[in-house]
């Protein structure tokens, strides 16, 4: 084991090459969480990164493994807390799946709905965090306010700001809320209005680009090797939009974009997010008016049993691919199950994209990799 | 050459921060705008939406009646072990024994608010309610027993 004592050691006998050895977190405000880095330094210059995990593992896939497959859904909202929707929608996809249930048409629309809302919270979150990381306070407040607002509409209809755990196998919980669409046509409004707020505040200004252009560059044939998904990908030219190339739910009748960027470094990784906002609001503003009436939830037994054999789903969250593996042995509770998380292969490129480069250029290009550590270490 | 760019760096750096601040003031002049929400002094009008999931309650009617049947079906979908029922028989007038609940003990410490008692419940007899001020001093406060004393099961429920 890796042990603080050992970190010291290593700094005294690096220390004759000039080289130094400094810890960055478990507790540190740039890492969003516990995430514990051990940079080599030469001067100021970064000759290596090792990112040492395991402080916040709960043994989710292991947990997971007692629970039934109503229950397991829930703690999967635990991994990647900012889109737990969107996990939650992997899960119920696999079981659907598994059990060939057939979800109604309302409770489709809805789900899209909300991971688009649950998409744009994301990376609202993202933009003022990344922004605070750079030394920009006042962005955080604009995009919280944002957000506010989806949260309102999470807490109307799903009950919870955060974990939402409003999937079940074969649809939804409960119904909408009665001011549901009401409310997200009043985001839509505020959110295109305030848009060129962040425009302003931090796209055009002159400090954020040349901190972020040129900085962290990832070519198209390493993000292909290091496995990485969804934004982090598609910055650097690498077409993986789950939603396009299997598309689940209804996302094969509404028209979108997928934002690609060739230049790969970490001003591209921003510009990806920024317009995938706006692509996810057009996702909103096709299904909002055209949610059909009818049944929430499809007509399904008391106990859910997966056939047996092997089953795999994958759904685009706010970072990349979330996967979920089940092996059924023909049980009300999985057999063994892994998750596919998108943090984990895009953490792993951090060596490769910010080592050679400066210090200070580290909080750029971790930033916008858009770690969130629970999803990491699960 | 050389000069050129660094007049026009200058320049471009000086407007784009200019344009910054220009947001930046306007919401400091304009203080209705702001959102923030003074949440201790604001307790009194403070309103959460009916469906936040704060606690698990049960309610109960005028005549200190429930509708709880002593089903175990919460205590199966729960995935933490956060309610346990623990039933007894009553015996009625006739000489009928009929299943009730003694207690129904809820842990609010263990509790992920996921929601799935209440939709197993085949009667509604408990819901989720919006309270979230849950602090306090003692851990074993939180161990709560959601039936009242004394309250017995409505008539006509099975």
């Amino acid at each position: 084991m890796y042990n603080q004592t050992e970190i010291i050691k290593d700094t005294s006998e690096l220390g004759a090459d000039g080289e130094l050895v400094i810890n960055m977190g478990p507790q540190h405000p740039a890492t969003h969480g516990v995430l514990h880095l051990v940079v080599t330094l030469n001067g100021e210059t970064i000759k290596k990164i090792e990112p040492h995990l395991g402080f916040i593992h709960r043994s989710i896939e292991k947990m997971c493994e007692s629970l039934t497959y109503r229950q397991f859904i829930y703690v999967t909202s635990r991994m990647d807390y900012l889109s737990s929707h969107i996990n939650n929608l992997g899960c119920a996809l696999l079981v659907e799946k598994g059990m060939q249930i057939e979800v109604p048409d309302r409770a489709k629309y809805i789900r899209v709905i909300l991971s688009e809302l649950t998409r744009i919270a994301s990376h609202e979150l993202w933009l003022g965090a990344m922004a605070m990381d750079l030394g920009a306070f006042t962005p955080f407040f604009y995009a919280f306010r944002e957000r506010e607002m989806i949260t309102d509409i999470m807490e109307d209809t799903c009950g919870a700001r955060l974990t939402m755990n409003y999937i079940v196998p074969g649809g939804l919980m409960y119904d909408l809320h009665p001011d549901f669409q009401k409310k997200v046509k009043a985001f839509i409004t505020q959110f295109k209005s305030k848009v060129t707020e962040y425009e302003d505040l931090v796209t055009n200004n002159i400090i954020f680009q040349s901190r972020t252009k040129g900085v962290g560059i990832l070519s198209a044939e390493d993000a292909i090797s290091y496995g990485c998904t969804g934004p982090v990908a598609r910055a650097s030219g690498v077409s993986c939009d789950i939603r396009k190339i299997y598309p689940y739910e209804v996302y094969d009748k509404v028209e979108f974009e997928e934002v690609i960027e060739t230049a790969g470094d970490s001003f591209a990784r921003y510009i990806v997010r920024v317009k995938e906002m706006n692509q996810s609001i057009r996702i909103i503003e096709q299904l909002i008016d055209n949610i059909p009436e009818g049944d929430f939830v499809a007509k399904t037994k008391n106990v859910l049993k997966l056939p047996k054999g092997e089953f795999y789903s994958r759904v685009e969250t706010a970072r990349g691919e979330f996967g979920v593996y089940v092996v059924s042995e023909g049980g009300t509770t999985p057999h063994r199950i892994k998750f596919r998380s998108p943090g984990f292969s895009n953490l792993s490129v951090l060596n490769h994209i910010a080592a050679g480069g400066m210090i200070g250029d580290l909080m750029a290009s971790m930033g916008t990799l858009d770690l969130v550590i629970p999803d990491i270490d699960r | 050459m050389f000069l050129k760019e660094y007049i026009s760096d200058v320049v471009n750096g000086v407007s784009s921060l200019l344009k910054g601040m220009r947001k930046t003031g306007y919401y400091f002049t304009h203080p209705k705008e702001i959102i923030t929400e003074q949440y201790p002094d604001n307790r009194a009008t403070l309103l959460l939406s009916e469906r936040f999931k704060g606690e698990v309650v049960m309610p109960h009617d005028a005549n200190n009646e429930h509708t709880c049947t002593g089903c175990t079906a919460c205590e199966l979908a729960c995935p933490n072990g956060t309610i346990k029922v623990v039933t007894k028989f009553e015996v009625s007038p006739e000489g009928k024994k009929k299943k009730a609940i003694d207690t129904l003990v809820y842990r609010l410490e263990l509790c992920t608010m996921c929601n799935l008692c209440i939709v197993a419940c085949p009667s509604d007899a408990i819901k989720m309610v919006p309270n979230f001020e849950h602090s306090v001093f003692d851990r074993t406060k939180l161990t709560k027993v959601l039936n009242q004393p004394g309250s017995k099961i409505r008539e006509g429920i099975e």
